[in-house]
């Protein structure tokens, strides 16, 4: 064993007059807590860039939704989208879609450090679990913003303009979206133990939210049950500002935009942007509060 | 340094119960400064449910604990930042490389960066692991890993050193390694270290050992004490007449012998002196000679009434009953 060869070599170096580097752990600080949360953060980047995989496959669905869904129906829907092709209407939707796919599956993360032990090493270190969790939603909220940069690129495949101010604000929003669902994710992944039970609890959500968010159809003449749904959906309220900034950058008629980009209401009232995404990021705060109060509790 | 003097390990009277069960009943015990101390029994005898308490890990029941001088429980980051931690499974990340690994832990802890390198350098050589820092973990073998957690677990310095169960799951010839290791870093580092095993010859290795048994310490001295607290050693012998020497042995030396597997069996202590007493005065002719000390086994066995292995066997279902408790009190 080529192990025990070296160790004779090594042993000798450690009883030779090598001085012992002791290191002094300095007492809890605001500064150790960000550097904690910081390494969290890099590991998730890390895990991310690693694990070209999972780049790939997370990538498939939404162009499925796009390419394969947004082309096969738009024969069906020509006379309904005001001239515009189906695939342009549902491309905001489907930039919402991925990060809700990723952010979602980043929460998972906890769970597979919790079933291969890695939990516990952070678990047991001289940290806050805030810290954890705030790093691990932040990581991944990096990770699903980085998926949906994938996406901003196709908007010329669809007919969306590149233009600067719209994906930069394109991109602010998916980075509250997608902190805004990791932080839903880990609310759900602190509380189970088992990957399965995460991925069947998940898919269970993820569907319903999405369909509901009226990503892939206009908020116009929906029935009234539907609308009730579709204004509790939290991913309404970040769907609705993405496809409003793009419609801004179309070359549609006043018609078409009305009926396609309708903005949402409560009861009469028209909910400003900005108030959607001040119920985005309170949503996603609340919730991150309630994953790192029931982490903390957890032994 | 801070807190010289003071034990590495004070616990009074420490319980941790899970519903009805309780897997640890009030224990008692002091460990010293640069001791190695170790903790033995079956599984299920509340090993780890103390290491545990110990590592701030589980909150105890009743009772108290201070590990390098501060509360296990009022003094919860204290505790942590003085311990290191080698666990029975796995918890290093085999996605990242064994030396980002040990760079996670360093950021947790924070270390220094002054003198980061110089230490990362250090723990990753002390185990031989500095020419593969590069590689992925989940390359390494099973006893690489556990090399990496000592390391990791020494990387920023603590007064007392957990493993639970360091060398459990490993072939003999790496455990005896990770002994070589563990024996090495004694050397080097100034630290103490606290371990749970299952293995009556690595007990062999510790300052003092505390024997658990159904959550309760039975026994707490040296190896060589506990040993000597049993007893005799054994002396068997063959001869052409057994029935006569029996008879022999009585009139020379006042001593009871009794026919065990085939041989004439005698306890005596110190018995290697003994051996030549007897081929001079037995007066009749030994064609061979066994001489066996009181091992651990012995003890355990006279402390509980049976081996250790039975022992594993009857709590095995105490065993699964903690861990349905366990995950019950977890959610």
């Amino acid at each position: 064993m080529a192990i025990q060869t070296e160790q004779t070599g090594q042993a000798q170096q450690i009883d030779g007059p090598t001085p012992v580097a002791a290191v002094r752990v300095p007492t809890t600080s605001a500064f150790g807590e960000l550097r904690a949360i910081k390494i969290v953060w890099q590991r998730e980047l890390i895990r991310f860039l690693d694990d070209r995989t999972r780049f790939v496959t997370s990538l498939i669905q939404p162009f499925i939704f796009l390419f394969i869904l947004g082309t096969g129906l738009s024969s069906l829907t020509r006379s309904g989208s005001g001239g515009l092709n189906l695939r342009t209407f549902m491309y905001p939707g489907i930039l919402g879609m991925s990060v809700l796919f990723t952010a979602l599956f980043s929460a998972a993360s906890i769970v597979w450090d919790r079933e291969f032990g890695f939990l516990r090493e952070m678990l047991v270190a001289p940290v806050r679990r805030s810290s954890i969790v705030i790093g691990k939603c932040l990581g991944g909220a990096t990770t699903s913003t980085l998926q949906g940069i994938l996406l901003l690129a196709v908007a010329g495949l669809v007919g969306v303009p590149y233009s600067p101010p719209m994906l930069l604000a394109v991109f602010g929003m998916q980075l509250l979206l997608a902190f805004t669902l990791t932080a839903f994710g880990l609310m759900i992944a602190v509380r189970i133990t088992q990957i399965q039970s995460f991925m069947a609890v998940t898919q269970m959500l993820v569907m319903p939210l999405f369909f509901i968010s009226g990503a892939i159809f206009p908020l116009t003449g929906l029935p009234t049950w539907l609308a009730v749904l579709n204004r509790i959906d939290p991913l309404t309220y970040a769907v609705d500002p993405i496809r409003h900034v793009v419609f801004a950058h179309l070359n549609v008629s006043a018609a078409a935009r009305s009926a396609l980009d309708p903005g949402v209401t409560w009861g009469s009232w028209h909910v400003p942007v900005l108030l959607e995404l001040g119920v985005v990021a309170a949503l996603g705060a609340t919730m991150l509060g309630i994953a790192i109060a029931a982490f903390s509790r957890s032994e | 340094m801070e807190n010289e003097g003071t034990p590495a390990i004070e616990v009074a009277g420490l319980v941790k119960r899970y519903g009805a069960v309780e897997a640890v009943s009030g224990i008692d015990l002091t460990v010293y400064g640069n001791e190695t101390f170790g903790f033995l029994g079956p599984n299920g005898a509340g090993k780890s449910t103390t290491i545990n308490m110990l590592c701030t890990l589980a909150k105890p029941t009743g009772g108290a604990a201070r590990v390098a001088g501060h509360d296990i429980v009022t003094q919860r980051d204290a505790v942590r930042r003085n311990i290191g931690l080698v666990f029975q499974d796995t918890t290093v990340d085999g996605y990242l490389t064994g030396e980002r690994n040990l760079r996670l832990h360093a950021e947790l802890y924070g270390v220094p960066r002054d003198i980061l390198e110089d230490r990362l350098r250090q723990v990753l050589e002390m185990v031989d692991l500095w020419d593969r820092r590069g590689s992925k973990v989940s390359t390494y073998s099973g006893g690489m890993k556990r090399r990496l957690e000592i390391a990791r677990g020494l990387l920023h310095s603590p007064r007392v050193l957990f493993l639970d169960e360091p060398t459990v799951g490993l072939d003999p010839q790496t455990r005896s390694a990770i002994w070589a290791y563990i024996r090495e870093l004694k050397q080097a580092e100034d630290i103490t270290i606290f371990l749970t095993t299952h293995y009556m010859d690595e007990a062999e290795y510790c300052d003092r050992i505390a024997i658990m048994d159904h959550g309760q310490i039975i026994a707490l001295d040296t190896p060589s004490a506990l040993k000597a607290s049993v007893g005799k050693d054994r002396v068997s012998i063959d001869t052409p007449d057994n029935r006569q020497a029996i008879t022999a042995v009585k009139e020379q030396f006042d001593i009871e012998a009794n026919i065990v597997e085939g041989s004439v069996t005698l306890a005596v202590e110190n018995g290697e002196q003994f051996v030549p007493r007897l081929f001079a005065e037995l007066g009749m002719p030994i064609l061979s000679v066994n001489v066996a000390r009181p091992s651990l086994d012995d003890v355990f066995m006279s402390y509980t009434g049976k081996t250790i292995r039975e022992a594993e066997a009857t709590s095995s279902d105490r065993l699964r009953g903690n861990m349905m408790a366990m995950r019950m009190g977890r959610r």
